[in-house]
């Protein structure tokens, strides 16, 4: 009896064992058989559409089709502060992703984003880049490491029918900021629904939408460059920006009763209608429909009002594709390929602009929405020409903008440590909004110093 | 060979997987953790060591001293609201003569909805417009509309509310069990010496009960302690840092900054969390181990 336990165990244990090894060599990872390079790629924001899931991959099969070599695996992911830091010291982002123009340049520095100078300038296009475009990612070191996707500058989107129902004109939407106000009191009053709302999370948005109103009166959250740059939250526009903030709050009582609202809520909001007017990038429009199924006969969108000032500018921004640090060779050729086909062809080239926008199309996904040119501005003109016959957006409802945004001066995110600043800043925002006795010029030294301390540790 | 004989292979067959699971999950974390506190890293790029650096950037940190003070009011709001309540329905629950049964499910349902979903519904019921479902239902006795998570004032207490609602159910069965260890012939001498029913309650029931609510004091206070998921998910800390405990602050040093973040803060907060909790919970044992029933 006792002999057969001690082989049934040593049978049980070697048995173990093998398995063990097994699932160890298994997971020691497959990079693909014979030739075929294998990239994951970021699709979508999570919680798209069928229809927005469907378009994007019809464009995958197709590039399978022109780059037999290369598969091609979609993986869901939105950008947020949070996720990408944990998934990118996890190894699990995909090979290709998407990164704000305000972090390329540093993860370029630390070394979280591979190096694809060499296959960039391959690109037959390569010169007609927009040099301030391109500089946003390459490192210090003048090695790229990321393509730019799209620019975008700031805008005030607003509800085109809740203005109506105001008495309000939809075609002269405010161009000034105390239009802005009496606006959102006139829609507050007359419809009972908020005029003006404004982002308020503590991800980083609400210092995003605070330092997009400080630019359009004529300020700026920084000084110099690098780690060597000085903060200046607490300069006087700011100050002015957010005593307008507690004017229309607690005065006017018209930005509602939710002040915690993120990028997604508020675009949610929007597009439920009901919110009058708020300010996100100009290229929203695409979230709002495969997010959000807006009414597109609701949707406005303006230049943001700036102020009588020299320095007065808008907000810009947009995204690059980079890609994982640790590719390879052939995983970065292929990503660079996919980079091309993906995001660049369908501003360069006007066979794979009109595909691109046939696809969309057939979707029911936006075509044409109002996007800044990442190569020159003549390149910009012609690719929308290419797409005319394509455009489902409601180009006459975004004519204040489309005429309107080129006259303005674009003016760059924070430079230095932009993330951290913004966060300084969302407690300020937050405390305007939900304290009516907060003490603003020292909540605003507060944030300063954060802020100063985080640039100069180069966080 | 007499330990192999009587079976000491098989032991050691069925302890390994245990082993290997706690070691790999719970174990080896908690030394990469101590490691890590004395560590400057981002998990890219090497580790250099910075000695006791950490705690002190920690000890300095402007929002270290917030989220103790918000952690400290949120535990005590709990233990002041949350705590008595569970104790109160279970001993009204064990008086019910008839159909008992029902009143444990309906007070256990609660728990048994997924935390995450919880939030997200009692999200949209704190909604601050006067549409929002308590406002309105205050709303027809003419009370409110109240700003809930919109405001510093009435944050926390919000956050305190839904988690009294989300876990009292747990700590229900527990009393109700514990109830029936209680010498009937006691309440039938205090009834001879003229007690009424609080009497009662506090002469004969809580005495009895002491062991078990001890313990379950000591639980609560170590779980609100490290309350993340109502602040994150209700109000990511705000409004204005209102509503951010230690453990959110330890969230953000790790996960709050998208070029990587701040591992060594956030592991050395951690460990100070657990030593803190360690020493409490010493002394509260210390404290009142004449109280208890062992």
């Amino acid at each position: 009896m006792k002999s057969t336990r001690v082989a049934t165990t040593v049978a049980a244990a070697s048995l173990l064992a093998l398995s063990a090894g097994l699932v160890a060599s298994s997971a020691a990872g497959s990079t693909g058989s014979g030739k075929t390079v294998t990239i994951s790629v970021v699709s979508l924001i999570p919680g798209s559409t069928s229809a927005a899931v469907q378009q994007f991959n019809d464009q995958v099969a197709e590039f399978e089709k022109a780059n037999p070599t290369i598969k091609v695996k979609p993986v869901e992911y939105q950008w947020t502060a949070p996720t990408f830091a944990a998934k990118l010291a996890a190894g699990t982002l995909p090979t290709v992703f998407e990164v704000p123009f305000t972090d390329a340049r540093s993860l370029g520095d630390n070394g979280q984003l591979a190096d694809i100078t060499s296959y960039v300038k391959k690109l037959p296009y390569f010169s007609k880049y927009n040099p301030a475009v391109l500089a946003e990612g390459t490192d210090s070191k003048g090695q790229i490491v990321a393509l730019p996707k799209g620019a975008y500058a700031q805008a005030l989107h607003y509800n085109r029918d809740l203005f109506k129902e105001a008495g309000l004109d939809p075609n002269k939407p405010p161009t000034t900021w105390g239009q802005v106000r009496a606006d959102a009191k006139q829609i507050t009053q007359q419809t009972g629904k908020p005029g003006y709302v404004e982002m308020a999370k503590d991800d980083n948005t609400a210092g995003w939408i605070l330092t997009t109103l400080v630019y359009a009166l004529g300020g700026r959250m920084e000084t110099g460059i690098g780690t060597k740059a000085k903060a200046t939250l607490d300069n006087p526009q700011t100050i002015q920006a957010l005593n307008m903030l507690k004017a229309m709050r607690w005065t006017d009582n018209s930005m509602g009763a939710d002040f915690d609202y993120g990028w997604s809520d508020i675009n949610q909001a929007f597009a439920a209608g009901t919110v009058g007017m708020y300010i996100s990038g100009s290229d929203v429009y695409t979230n709002l429909v495969q997010a959000s199924n807006i009414d597109p006969s609701i949707y406005g969108i303006a230049p943001i009002p700036l102020a009588n000032n020299k320095n007065a500018g808008v907000l810009g921004g947009g995204t690059l594709a980079g890609v994982r640090p640790d590719a390879n060779a052939a995983t970065k050729a292929a990503a660079v390929k996919w980079i091309d086909y993906y995001y660049e062809q369908p501003l360069i080239s006007k066979t794979q602009a009109v595909r691109n926008a046939q696809t969309l199309a057939e979707n029911k996904q936006p075509v044409g929405v109002p996007a800044l040119p990442i190569f020159n501005k003549a390149q910009y003109d012609l690719a929308n020409t290419w797409i005319k016959p394509y455009i489902n957006v409601p180009l006459a409802q975004m004519k204040p903008f489309l005429t309107g945004i080129f006259k303005q001066t674009l003016i760059p995110e924070p430079e230095a440590s932009t993330q951290s600043v913004y966060h300084a800043l969302d407690a300020v925002v937050e405390a305007v909004l939900t304290n009516k006795n907060t003490n603003v010029v020292q909540m605003l030294q507060q944030a300063n110093a954060t802020a100063q301390t985080a640039i100069e540790q180069g966080s | 060979m007499t330990w192999v004989r009587g079976g000491g292979l098989t032991t050691l067959l069925f302890l390994v997987p245990l082993l290997f699971a706690f070691g790999a999950f719970s174990w080896y974390p908690i030394v990469r953790t101590v490691t890590m506190s004395l560590q400057h890293t981002n998990l890219v790029q090497p580790a250099t060591w910075v000695g006791f650096q950490n705690f002190s950037r920690v000890w300095h940190d402007p929002l270290f001293p917030v989220a103790v003070r918000n952690t400290a009011y949120f535990a005590g709001l709990a233990l002041v609201f949350g705590y008595p309540i569970p104790l109160a329905a279970a001993v009204l629950m064990s008086e019910v003569r008839k159909r008992r049964g029902i009143y444990s499910a309906l007070a256990y349902l609660p728990v048994v909805i997924p935390p995450v979903v919880a939030v997200l519904l009692w999200k949209t019921f704190y909604d601050a417009s006067t549409t929002g479902a308590f406002n309105t239902i205050l709303g027809w006795i003419h009370l409110g509309p109240y700003p809930w998570l919109q405001s510093q004032q009435w944050a926390m207490p919000s956050l305190v509310l839904e988690s009294t609602w989300a876990n009292a159910g747990g700590t229900v069965i527990i009393y109700l069990a514990a109830l029936t260890s209680v010498r009937t012939e006691l309440y039938e001498a205090a009834a001879v010496d003229g007690a009424g029913v609080w009497r009662k309650v506090w002469n004969v029931t809580l005495p009895q009960m002491r062991g078990i609510l001890l313990v379950t004091m000591i639980l609560q206070i170590i779980g609100t302690a490290q309350v993340f998921l109502e602040p994150y998910l209700f109000t990511s800390g705000g409004p204005a840092n209102a509503t951010l405990t230690v453990l959110l602050l330890i969230y953000n040093y790790a996960f709050g900054n998208s070029l990587g973040g701040d591992y060594g803060m956030a592991t050395a907060l951690s460990l100070m969390l657990a030593g803190f909790l360690t020493v409490f919970s010493l002394i509260y044992l210390r404290a009142t181990r004449s109280w208890s029933t062992e």
